[in-house]
């Protein structure tokens, strides 16, 4: 019974010592600006810088074989983050891949929803439960806001409905990265408009 | 030389460990739906089985023997598959990156193989010595790989097929499995063993 236990606990000591000897000695190192691309990518993975998700599209711009105004979700700030990132000259999006949107979220009707399941395939973060014939929902946390469900659904059920800053959500702007150009004008315009005489 | 010539051919027609031991079954079933995913299939475990077979050999014969304990045969060999099989996948994966991508997610799913623990058990009960133990776990692999590719090619056969409502989908493979398996007995006789 001890030998036993010895035997097979010496055994198992020796295997974990081999596999963490093994995992120090055949580390694969991952591309690390790649790895600092995808961490300033807006991981929606919508697909619509043409390649399947955001790490895809990393290694792409890590590799030189994309541009880096290829990612309407991340708009002009994502652009001028990632040439800041590679010591490039920020370039205006390209209009190729689509233009840059408020966040949104995808909202799904559920009166007209007949649980066909097709979105939920199409969604590339398992945002959106549901079952054959039973009505979908988005789970808001989750939705990216990547439009790729709305394609699919043969009955046009799925809208998708801006996000608005509210107490909840709202956080300082990153001071590196400026807010959206659009956004900024339309808060400077607000401001002027309410208090034309700060000064 | 002509013994180790019968294992090979033992194993890999006579005693196919799929379709005449029926071990193996769910990769058999789940991943013959492509021949480039079966092929990949094939030669991960040719690789895993042969390592694997040698190294239950080795554990069996230079630690359970000697102590006694061949009773922890399977918690051992299923303890040595599951490391042989992590350190494969970190060493092609560090050694060969072009390897690991043919392989892919097929190397680790063949730990949880029957067939792999199959041959380790076989083994002993067959008293293989050490280059038989080899010879047997590469020839069940080969004989598992070629029968994997078969089904696999006439699975895309078949999904062009004009198959009855009632049998699409699993029902005609497993149908399909069944012939394959009728037509393999036939190799019986062959050789003895």
């Amino acid at each position: 019974m001890l030998t036993a236990i010895i035997a097979l606990s010496a055994l198992a000591g020796i295997f974990g010592l081999l596999l963490g000897f093994a995992a120090v000695q055949f580390r694969v190192e991952g591309d690390p600006v790649a790895d600092q691309i995808d961490a300033l990518l807006p991981q929606t993975q919508c697909g619509q810088c043409s390649y399947p998700g955001c790490r895809p599209y990393a290694e792409a711009i890590a590799a030189g074989e994309a541009e880096i105004n290829q990612c309407p979700p991340g708009g002009e700030a994502g652009v001028r983050a990632l040439a800041e990132l590679l010591g490039r000259e920020p370039i205006p999006l390209n209009a190729e891949n689509g233009v840059e949107k408020p966040k949104a979220l995808a909202v799904i009707d559920e009166a007209t929803c007949i649980g066909c399941t097709l979105c939920i395939q199409a969604c590339p973060v398992d945002a959106i439960l549901g079952a054959p014939k039973l009505m979908h929902t988005i789970i808001a946390q989750e939705c990216t806001g990547c439009e790729l469900c709305i394609p699919p659904c043969p009955v046009d059920c799925i809208s998708m409905v801006p996000v608005k800053e509210t107490v909840e959500n709202w956080k300082w702007p990153y001071p590196d990265a400026p807010a959206p150009l659009a956004a900024t004008a339309e808060r400077v315009e607000s401001e002027q408009s309410s208090s034309p005489v700060a000064a | 030389m002509k013994e180790y010539a019968l294992i090979l051919v033992s194993t890999i027609l006579v005693n196919n460990f799929v379709l005449v031991k029926f071990l193996g079954l769910c990769p058999f079933m789940g991943v013959s739906r492509k021949l480039e995913t079966a092929a990949g299939m094939g030669l991960a475990t040719t690789f895993v089985l042969t390592l694997s077979s040698i190294c239950a050999y080795l554990s069996n014969a230079y630690l359970l023997a000697p102590l006694g304990l061949e009773y922890l045969r399977t918690i051992t060999f299923i303890l040595v598959i599951a490391v042989v099989v992590q350190f494969t996948e970190m060493v092609v994966h560090k050694t060969s990156p072009l390897l690991y991508q043919v392989l892919g997610i097929f190397l680790p799913l063949i730990t949880t193989n029957c067939a792999v623990l199959g041959v380790a058990l076989l083994n002993i009960q067959e008293q293989n010595d050490f280059i038989e133990s080899g010879l047997y776990g590469f020839g069940a692999a080969i004989g598992f790989s070629l029968v994997l590719v078969l089904f696999a090619a006439l699975r895309e056969r078949i999904a062009v097929a004009d198959v009855p409502v009632h049998f699409q989908g699993a029902a005609i493979s497993l149908v399909t499995a069944g012939l394959m398996s009728l037509a393999f007995m036939g190799f019986s006789g062959l050789v003895r063993g």
